[in-house]
């Protein structure tokens, strides 16, 4: 741990992502008010960021169109949108990991259905599949983690799999299994252990894409509905007033790159911390 | 190798026939129909009843799920029940479009990304190599849709330079030549920089880690041991070598090429598929929706048929290990 803390883009990315979820934690004391919360529209829409409003409130970030605080909607909004981001990764990791390494592994008629069922869960187009189920239910926040979650273990699988693959050819896999060693606990000790390091990457990239995701179909307006804040819909609400009050779609841009990147970091550093090399 | 190509090519198929099949039904079952949208809300409940028969909808589903994939096998794409066009002539209107925008971007994206990555991973540790993981990184993290909006903001409306919206300018019926090329290219300018950008960043990244990870191997010792100057010992065995899962993810990457890049067509108004396929969900419009979906479908299976075989040539060790 401590390692891990020492490697500079490991201890970066730890302190970011304590800040915002200290801050989405504790969104009612570090802001001001509810996220919805909205005054005299007229008096209060659009104001610059550090300004002061007519009833003394201090906007760190501005306000949007609707005089609602940018700074106060950006921290209930982490809490939306990196709890999605978390979940659906979880859902997605868990299934490729299981998938790919059986499918890489078993021979035979098991095999040949996984990779089928991947090929064909990878062949179904993403946002025709998003659009319909969207349209099938009404659009929720648990629907947006379901659905990216089902979406989105594919190409972990398919990493796995070309892996697992890869790594049964080679001496070692063929000397376990010389030893007698049985062939799950040869896939558990010997081979999972070696091609997890593009799952951690993955599982790191993967919360970014997923945040992202989320920032899309907020923007089809298909994600999580407003007032409920999220960084998606706040995007795509700040995308009309571009050029009156750039801030509205600067900020929770400005916030999600800096997560999706200490996400990375963090996951490249634990990636050198558990397979040190020379 | 053949007969498992062949094999492969089968099961591909019925991976494409096994997605049109579930879209037809989903779509089916989604809520809304075309011809709501067609009529739009004055209609009465006669015109409606009438338009469906006229269309063929009221009759029962399997009936026209035959009647579709039989005329779809045959050739016959149908109509568009939003715009009344031939399906074909639709996605072949939008398709030039996504073609060059992601095409050029893929193509991009990957060679700046690869070029990137090696460096990276031949000079790992050195201050370029760190300046450059900051890059990538940062890249890697921003949404496409709203790097988009980002660089509408700065270099439309701030520097008011390049065009945000559409493939073409309202006037480029009346370019000829030189400003008619561009004129394109002033359009494509935003829109390949975004999808470009966003796609350096993974591609990059990936390179260098792969290329990291098989520098410890044996084989590039030997050939450090046997002479070869660091740079040979990159390009000629370390690079080639961590091609191989590059080029899996460059055949995963082969549908975008159809199904274009859904947000950021959506930031820049391109008039490519990935549009017509948004438009025609919201619209039921089921002739486009299931053209549309079977196409990319078999781009999907394609692109990993393809990039199985190029695996395969490159690490010969994947194609031997198979029973």
């Amino acid at each position: 741990m401590k390692r891990l803390l020492r490697d500079r883009r490991g201890a970066f990315g730890a302190v970011i992502l304590a800040i915002v979820v200290g801050c989405a934690a504790l969104a009612p004391f570090v802001t001001g008010g509810a996220p919805t919360a909205q005054g005299d529209i007229v008096a209060t829409r659009f104001l610059a960021p550090l300004s002061t409003d007519g009833t003394g409130a201090f906007h760190p970030l501005g306000t949007d169109r609707f005089g609602r605080d940018v700074w106060t909607r950006l921290v209930y909004g982490a809490r939306v949108s990196v709890g999605v981001g978390m979940l659906a990764v979880f859902i997605s990791i868990t299934l490729g990991v299981v998938v790919g390494a059986l499918a890489g592994y078993a021979r035979g008629p098991l095999a040949l259905a996984l990779l089928g069922i991947t090929d064909f869960a990878l062949a179904v187009p993403r946002v025709v599949l998003l659009l319909l189920l969207a349209a099938l239910w009404r659009p929720s926040t648990a629907l947006v983690v379901v659905v990216l979650g089902l979406t989105g273990w594919m190409s972990v699988a398919r990493l796995v799999h070309g892996e697992v693959r890869a790594l049964a050819a080679r001496p070692f896999v063929e000397g376990a299994v010389a030893l007698g060693a049985r062939r799950l606990r040869v896939l558990a000790r010997h081979i999972l252990p070696n091609a997890l390091t593009p799952v951690i990457v993955a599982a790191a990239l993967g919360i970014g894409n997923a945040i992202m995701l989320e920032a899309g179909l907020s923007y089809l307006g298909l994600g999580v509905q407003p007032p409920t804040p999220s960084w998606g819909n706040m995007i795509a609400s700040g995308r009309d007033v571009l050029v009156n009050a750039p801030w509205v779609a600067t900020a929770p841009g400005v916030a999600l790159v800096l997560v999706v990147v200490a996400c990375t970091l963090l996951g490249d550093a634990v990636r050198d911390w558990s397979a040190p090399r020379s | 190798m053949l007969s498992r190509l062949a094999a492969r090519a089968l099961a591909g198929f019925g991976v494409v026939a096994g997605v049109v099949t579930l879209t037809f039904f989903l779509l089916r079952f989604a809520p809304g129909d075309p011809v709501e949208h067609l009529l739009g809300p004055a209609a009465t409940a006669d015109q409606l009843a009438a338009q469906r028969h006229a269309l063929g909808l009221d009759r029962p589903i399997p009936v026209q799920y035959t009647a579709w994939v039989s005329r779809f096998v045959r050739g016959d794409w149908g109509i568009s029940i939003a715009k009344g066009r031939p399906v074909r002539t639709v996605l072949g209107d939008a398709w030039p479009a996504t073609l060059r925008l992601v095409g050029l971007s893929l193509l991009l994206s990957y060679a700046l990304g690869i070029a990137i990555g090696a460096v990276q991973a031949h000079r790992r540790g050195s201050r370029t190599d760190t300046a450059l993981s900051v890059i990538t990184v940062t890249l890697f993290a921003v949404p496409g849709y709203w790097l988009g909006l980002m660089l509408v903001m700065v270099f439309t409306y701030w520097a008011r330079v390049l065009p945000a919206f559409g493939a073409a300018g309202l006037d480029a019926d009346y370019l000829t030549g030189w400003d008619r090329i561009v004129d394109g290219l002033r359009h494509l300018a935003l829109p390949l920089a975004t999808l470009t950008l966003i796609g350096v960043g993974g591609s990059a990244r990936f390179v260098r880690g792969a290329m990291i990870d098989l520098g410890a191997q044996p084989f590039v010792t030997t050939a450090h041991a046997k002479g070869l100057s660091p740079f040979q010992v990159t390009g000629r065995h370390v690079l080639r070598n961590a091609l191989t899962p590059v080029v899996t993810l460059l055949g995963l990457s082969l549908p975008a090429l159809f199904s274009g890049a859904v947000f950021v067509e959506a930031v820049f108004a391109w008039p490519g598929v990935g549009r017509v396929l948004v438009e025609a969900v919201q619209a039921r419009d089921y002739p486009v929706v299931m053209a549309a979906t079977a196409v990319s479908a078999g781009l999907v299976v394609a692109g990993n048929l393809l990039a199985d075989a190029l695996a395969a040539w490159l690490d010969p060790r994947i194609g031997k290990q198979e029973t």
